[in-house]
């Protein structure tokens, strides 16, 4: 049996306020936890902990190595480790080992797929209806979205380039943003640019400060070219008024003929001291790693909507800006912090635990994620459907769903397991709950089941293991779940080749499939 | 690409209004107020609880099937230029359909089907949500409305989900819309025909009821975080779906979908072939109180070959939905029932002989036939009229709208009751919200 040990809440309340310590006193759970730090508390550290000493709410313990790794792979590139890495990791006994590998991590190529997805869901790239890019656009939007976040370019520059480029929808990607939007007219565009860059929903803003900031997209025009789909987006050269603009803060610009007024709407957003600009996005990577926004929603920025960890917000405001709007040095800072790497076993019963960060939160993968694991398992390739049989919905055997550029390009899989439609933006499309759908798919198809028995990855493993069982189990767990199976979870296994009468081939897909449907593999934790 | 788009500078909407006006020559004066019974009603008192909806995926011939033109001469009828009684005096329907001609007394005919739309996509989303695509909203179908009301939120507990689809999804358009996956239909994979129908995540090919319990034990034994945080949330949530899962893999749902235990004579006459054991299987289903389920029925996009497709195509239909009908009657469940035939839009009346077609009918959105029986529509009725052709309607226009609100008036779901939606609009259920949504009145005439 599997000894998982925790001291009941009041027992260890009653130890803490006895003793004035925390850490040393807890027991960790194997295989998730390890008792002490390895890594310095940063500066988001401290103030995470200053809140939540204030609150008397107690952190959770470090997550273990295997549990680190497994971790790192899937919110930083949304991709499983090969089990040769994990195994070299785990050898690995220096200290630094952690901040090498996110440093890492950070500089691959399914990072800027990773990210690059992220983005387009919140471009809502997708070539159909209700968005209407065309496929033409949708890649070389896609292309430009994950150029820049490989090349890691300065967000400020990144979003002017989205917010004031002029030109063809084809050569000059970014004006895609202006036509990635359900309504092109300026009350329209003004909601979606509130949205993106500002976190803000302006529904409930009174109609005079809408109609403020629509002024700023009154001049963007459209019109098409010889060119199937091709379309020009502009500044209409022609509008010979003067106009007084009214900035979301209440200043004011005045807008001459023929000037466009996007480029006066992007200098005062992109300021150091714009109230929205740099705490949208710190807030968003935030909620993207921690699983929560420290304003939460992360794209529901409010007066009554106040930051958890007012102190955090600013902090990370100030790295933004300080750092010429790296987005690297956030991601950084975040995951070399130890709120990033703690244990997903809360330590604390105080309802608000999770909301102010006292442990890492429990998510379920991605679609997209966990669709490139089940293919990376089987060795096989995702099938998609399009609704439109138009060029560029061919998509190669080998192409990762987290590369996808398309939204429109889908899958039953896909649509079962929440990928979000990019039809508003808003970051609660996108869905990670559980559904019976998804769990009678997971546990009973012949999809599953097929990849299962088909893989060349886990018959692999059996040849290597000859016939020695053990062996066995731990090339699939080390596969699985990127870790060593405990003493107990061992002797389980090796019970189930005695009990079950199967077949060691049988026995063995039975043993990938259970994994396949725990919840380690499932979630991230 | 929409081959509904009329010309450059329409857009689909003005098309819609463009094409109802100008190609069926209706008034607008026909139309109800818009927002004329907008107050709020209350929900309607049930007849139906369930609904079939045999849906003829890529558009069928409605001047073959239930709406005939025999003296339209051979460049409109091709060979198949005879029709048959029905057993309600004066119904005639085309000549493939032998056994529904003597089930017209249990269902209604719609000559009268109008959207104007000719694109696939758009049509069959029109079709099934009632509404013009190119809103900010993509609308649920009706199956994940009637999931909505009469699903899991509505009270349903049945181990099947409330909404199935026999056997492939429709793919096209998200079905359930910005009501969100949790409403998507359930769709079963396998083939109802074959030996052993292998329902995808119920029913297995490989895999022994014994086998299934060991390694669920194995899964119990083995997943250690599950058991290291057993309070949490996202923790009970995996318990509770992996039950109900169990149940169905393991339990009396499984056995619904064992179509082995009908007896062999019945499953003869509903014809042994996909679509005849689809319609069997949908009659279980709502004997087993579904909500709803969806045949999604393939292979009417006949450009090419058309008449030779008919030759086969239409007897199998014939027979599978005639002995639906008569089943469903057999087992006193054609009262609670609604029968919903449609395709998403007829196909031209005139026949293209030219090559490269050869004989074949395209996309036809102005004017096409639909068919309801059971659940508290009358059998043995007409509604509206086409002309000599089939081309135009000339009677009693019926919009998509028109009779997804029907189906819901009967289901007891008040179609100018409020729906749910992300953004917190006023919407109603089945009923026009805006302006681009036009409607003729329910089928009071049938119901």
């Amino acid at each position: 049996m599997l000894h998982v040990i925790r001291p009941s809440l009041l027992a260890m309340a009653v130890l803490i306020a006895a003793v004035g310590a925390t850490a040393t006193l807890a027991q960790p759970v194997r295989p998730f936890e390890s008792v002490d730090w390895s890594i310095p508390a940063n500066g988001v550290d401290t103030r995470v902990l200053a809140a939540l000493e204030q609150r008397g709410i107690e952190p959770a313990l470090p997550c273990s190595d295997e549990v680190f790794i497994r971790r790192a792979y899937l919110d930083v590139i949304g991709t499983l480790p090969e089990p040769e890495d994990v195994r070299s990791f785990l050898a690995d006994d220096r200290p630094e080992k952690r901040a090498e590998l996110i440093e890492a991590l950070l500089a691959r190529e399914e990072f800027a797929d990773y990210w690059a997805l992220k983005w387009c869901d919140l471009l809502r790239v997708k070539a159909e209806f209700p968005i209407n890019l065309w496929p033409n656009a949708v890649q070389a939007y896609h292309r430009w979205i994950r150029d820049a976040v490989r090349e890691n370019r300065p967000y400020d520059q990144f979003v002017r380039e989205l917010l004031t480029s002029s030109g063809s929808n084809f050569r000059v990607p970014p004006v895609n943003f202006y036509r990635a939007a359900q309504n092109r007219e300026p009350s329209g565009l003004a909601e979606v640019v509130a949205l993106t860059f500002m976190g803000t929903r302006i529904g409930n803003w009174p109609e005079e400060r809408r109609a403020n900031l629509a002024a700023f997209f009154s001049r963007v025009a459209y019109k098409g070219t010889d060119e199937w789909k091709e379309q020009i987006v502009y500044s209409d050269p022609t509008a010979n008024d003067t106009f007084e603009a009214v900035f979301p803060d209440g200043t004011t610009v005045t807008i001459g003929p023929g000037e466009d007024p996007r480029v006066a709407f992007a200098d005062w957003l992109i300021t150091a001291d714009n109230p929205w600009f740099a705490r949208s996005i710190v807030n968003r990577v935030w909620s993207w790693l921690m699983g929560r926004g420290i304003v939460h929603e992360p794209d529901d920025l409010r007066p009554d909507n106040p930051p958890v960890n007012p102190a955090l917000l600013s902090y990370l405001e100030d790295e933004l800006v300080a750092s010429g709007y790296d987005l690297k040095h956030i991601y950084r800072l975040i995951l070399n912090s130890r709120t990033w790497q703690q244990s997903s076993i809360a330590r604390s019963d105080d309802p608000d635990a999770t909301a102010m960060f006292a442990c890492y939160p429990v998510r379920r993968l991605d679609a997209e994620v966990l669709i490139d694991a089940l293919d990376w398992i089987g060795g096989t390739g995702e099938s998609y459907t399009s609704p439109v049989p138009e060029p560029f919905t061919w998509i190669p055997e080998e192409q990762r769903t987290i590369a996808l550029a398309d939204g429109s390009i889908t899958s039953t899989f896909l649509q079962m397991f929440g990928r979000p439609p990019r039809d508003t933006g808003l970051e609660s499309e996108r869905s990670t709950d559980t559904t019976d759908a998804q769990r009678l798919y997971l546990l009973n198809s012949t999809d599953v089941y097929r990849r299962i028995a088909n893989s060349i990855r886990l018959r692999r493993i059996a040849i290597a293991a000859g016939g020695d069982t053990a062996e066995l189990i731990g090339g699939v767990y080390l596969t699985l779940l990127s870790r060593e199976p405990t003493a107990d979870e061992l002797a389980a296994a090796q019970a189930y080749w005695q009990t079950s009468r199967l077949s060691s081939e049988n026995a063995a897909i039975d043993l990938a499939w259970a994994l396949v449907n725990s919840m380690e593999f499932l979630y991230r934790h | 690409m929409d081959e509904g788009r009329a010309r450059d500078g329409i857009s689909r909407r003005d098309a819609l209004r463009w094409m109802i006006l100008g190609g069926a020559g209706l008034a607008f004066a026909d139309r109800v107020p818009v927002f004329a019974q907008a107050a709020a009603t209350p929900a309607p008192a049930a007849k139906a609880r369930a609904v079939i909806q045999i849906w003829m995926w890529g558009g069928p011939p409605h001047t073959d099937t239930f709406d005939p033109k025999p003296n339209a001469g051979y460049d409109y009828t091709g060979p198949l230029n005879q029709v048959l009684d029905t057993n309600v005096p004066g119904i005639q329907i085309g000549q493939l359909l032998p056994q529904l001609a003597q089930q017209a007394d249990k269902y209604s005919i719609i000559r009268s089907m109008t959207h104007g739309i000719n694109g696939h996509e758009t049509a069959a989303y029109i079709v099934q949500t009632g509404r013009p695509p190119g809103g900010r909203l993509v609308y649920p179908a009706l199956g994940a409305v009637v999931s909505k009301f009469m699903g899991y939120d509505g009270g349903y507990t049945g181990l099947v989900p409330p909404y199935v689809v026999l056997t492939q999804p429709q793919g096209r358009f998200d079905e359930a819309g910005f009501l969100g996956p949790r409403y998507k239909p359930f769709a079963t994979g396998g083939d109802p025909n074959a030996r052993r129908f292998v329902v995808e995540g119920v029913v297995s090919a490989n895999i022994s009821d014994e086998r299934q319990a060991g390694r669920r034990e194995l899964l119990h034994s083995l997943d250690t975080l599950r058991q290291a945080m057993p309070e949490h949330p996202e923790a009970a949530k995996l318990a509770t779906v992996e039950e109900k899962a169990y149940d169905m893999i393991l339990g009396d749902a499984g056995k619904l979908f064992d179509l082995s235990t009908e007896d062999p004579e019945l499953r003869q006459r509903y014809g042994r072939n996909t679509f005849g054991q689809s319609c069997l299987m949908a009659r279980r289903l709502v004997g087993a109180g579904v909500p709803f389920v969806t045949i999604n029925y393939a292979g009417w996009d006949t450009h090419k070959q058309h008449f030779e497709t008919m030759r086969w195509k239409l007897p199998q239909m014939d027979a599978g939905m005639a002995t639906l009908l008569q089943d469903l009657a057999d087992h006193e469940l054609l009262d609670s029932t609604i029968v919903w035939w449609s395709g998403e839009f007829g196909r031209t009346p005139r026949v293209a002989w030219e090559a490269p077609w050869n004989g074949g009918r395209h996309h036809f959105g102005q004017c096409f036939s639909a068919v309801v029986a059971g659940g508290g529509f009358k059998g043995g009725q007409v509604v509206g009229a086409s002309d000599a052709t089939g081309e135009h309607v000339v009677e009693r226009p019926v919009y998509p709208i028109d009779l997804l609100g029907s189906i819901c008036e009967l289901l007891g779901i008040g179609p100018e009751g409020p729906m749910p939606n992300p953004r917190g609009q006023e919407l109603m259920v089945m009923a026009p919200s805006d302006e681009a949504t036009p409607s003729a009145g329910r089928l009071t005439e049938i119901m």
